[in-house]
């Protein structure tokens, strides 16, 4: 998609303006019925499109000048209102810019898309703007937490989008939105400029309506960065020159503990099931195998997560920015007040969880433990994937829920179960549309060893072009 | 129930959040439903596992401590809720001696 309207923003068959218009327009008919933009900084979007109009009519530009696009609420953008979807930050404009943005030079940011709270949940409902409604069935939620860029790209009210994934939350909004969507390993793209939830885990990764437009988007964004300490120093790789190469002798893994999770929609299974055996008449080898510690990665990741969540979000004091409680007796009152009026009901059974993970006598029962079993479960990738190239795996449980039906914790923090464990071993994965069930979409996960998104989009892509997709 | 009433209170007290006699009810609630789930983590035996703190395998990161002029004051400033001659307002901590 991005290089048919790279040829036709080049031939002068449309400028960057009336396709900024566009949008624009989309936005207003189909926004306030879905949500998804919690901010559309339509100014900012036309001047950044002229400015396009000029770099192409000086025959400069590059792959995405002129394009529009969306960010989540969790990216800073200098001079723009930036939440998090949190009240705690309602009106603060940051004084600078994410990396990420940074590197898309010439493309047009349309706006902010919603999210659930700082990017804790799989709903987007967690949001202080109200959630956003699934494009396929508005009773149904867009999953999360990056619910709104995947809304908006389903819905055509933006090219392509950036999100968060912390514990899936690109590849389950993904799948319910039948996009594509990469969370990339862990340090292959910056975070600088991104609000941070669980920093040992957080990373940020593109949504598109094909696995292409995810290689070019990934090629342009990857890199060191010296403002992100942990980005990797590992060359960037041309990801679009070899996307569209199907790879031979395949090796798929299959995880046995997966496919056998109680919860797990039958009809979803199946979906995977039909993707797999399509790969192994291409030629694919499939390769049963077991991930023994699979069933503890949910829990440890809701110690680590909340753990660091009450370490990130103390920089919320109701001093440097954000809200104030109004009429506080002292310092102190300042604090516990803004907080307590600031922060959603999530953010503080996190934040009070990981204070009480982290606190004395509970260190090693809580947090301590659940970092020996990320050890455990890392070993588990490790002897995988001596054995194959890739896992197949659904991105989540089941099809895209009911608005409310998911309002006890767990019930909501199981959504992750596919997709924690690669977060916490800190693996890339690729989600892609399989099928439907109900009139839902429904994705297949495509998960790989540390920095080999080049193998996984190729696999995507594979998938992407199947029979009956 | 993992949690008892006041060590919600002593928990929100540490974690610098002021709750209501209803919050604290909820919370305690949800609060040791959750952790009575983590705690199936204790079925695993650990002993002599090493803990996965970072999974990049990147040591020691370091950079010249030079200072660079990326935001100016007032910049950083303007995001403050209270200021006055460049700095940040904040609430006393001691109360006045009566």
């Amino acid at each position: 998609m991005l290089k048919e309207l790279r040829a036709k923003l080049d031939n002068k068959e449309i400028s960057a303006v009336q396709l900024t218009q566009h949008y624009l327009d989309a936005i207003k008919i189909k926004n306030p019925a879905l949500n998804a933009y919690v901010n559309v900084t339509s100014d900012y979007a036309l001047a950044a499109a002229a400015a396009a109009d000029e770099v192409i009519a000086a025959g400069k530009q590059t792959m995405l000048t002129g394009i529009p696009y969306a960010v989540k609420d969790i990216y800073c953008v200098q001079g723009i209102e930036s939440t998090g979807a949190s009240n705690i930050l309602k009106g603060y404009k940051p004084p600078y810019t994410a990396t990420v943005i940074k590197r898309l030079p010439g493309a047009v940011l349309l706006g902010k898309t919603n999210s659930d709270e700082f990017a804790m949940g799989a709903s987007t409902e967690n949001s202080c703007f109200g959630p956003t409604l699934n494009p396929y069935d508005p009773t149904r939620v867009a999953g999360g937490s990056s619910g709104g860029s995947a809304a908006a790209v389903a819905a055509d009210l933006a090219v392509f989008s950036f999100g968060s994934d912390t514990g899936g939350s690109v590849r389950q909004p993904a799948s319910f939105c039948g996009i594509v969507g990469l969370r990339p390993t862990y340090g292959r793209i910056s975070r600088y400029g991104v609000m941070p939830m669980a920093s040992s885990m957080d990373t940020v990764g593109p949504f598109a309506k094909t696995v292409e437009d995810l290689a070019l988007l990934l090629e342009q964004v990857a890199g060191f960065d010296p403002k992100d300490g942990v980005t990797s120093q590992q060359p960037v790789e041309q990801y679009s020159a070899t996307v569209n190469q199907p790879v031979e002798k395949l090796r798929i893994g299959i995880v046995k503990e997966y496919f056998e999770l109680e919860g797990l929609d039958p009809a979803i299974r199946q979906l995977t099931e039909r993707v797999i055996n399509q790969l192994a008449t291409l030629g694919a080898e499939i390769v049963p195998l077991s991930l023994p510690h699979t069933k503890y990665a949910v829990p440890a990741y809701y110690v680590i997560v909340p753990s660091e969540v009450s370490s990130n979000l103390a920089r919320f004091d109701g001093i440097r920015y954000g809200y104030r409680a109004p009429e506080t007796a002292d310092l102190l009152d300042v604090y516990t007040r803004s907080r307590e009026q600031g922060f959603g009901d999530e953010a503080k059974r996190r934040i009070m969880i990981g204070t009480y993970a982290l606190s004395a006598g509970y260190y090693d029962a809580y947090y301590a433990k659940a970092m020996k079993v990320r050890t455990l479960i890392r070993q588990d990738f490790v002897a995988a994937f001596k054995q194959v190239d890739v896992l197949l795996a659904p991105p989540c449980p089941g099809i895209a829920f009911k608005l409310g039906e998911k309002s006890d914790p767990i019930q909501m923090y199981l959504e992750d179960v596919f997709a924690a464990p690669a977060s916490l071993a800190g693996l890339p994965g690729l989600v892609v549309p399989a099928g439907q069930v109900n009139q839902l979409p429904v994705g297949v996960q495509i998960m790989g060893p540390q920095l080999s998104e080049a193998l996984i989009l190729r696999v995507g892509r594979m998938i992407e072009g199947l029979p009956g997709q | 129930m993992a949690l008892t009433r006041d060590e919600v209170i002593r928990i929100s007290k540490l974690a610098r959040i002021a709750l209501t006699e209803e919050e604290i009810d909820r919370f305690q609630v949800e609060m040791s439903r959750i952790l009575d789930y983590v705690d199936q983590l204790n079925e695993l035996d650990t002993t002599n596992i090493a803990p996965t703190a970072q999974v990049t395998g990147l040591e020691n990161r370091l950079r010249p401590d030079v200072v660079d002029d990326e935001f100016t004051r007032e910049e950083m400033l303007a995001s403050a809720i209270d200021t006055a001659e460049g700095h940040v307002v904040v609430k006393s901590v001691f109360n006045k001696a009566s």
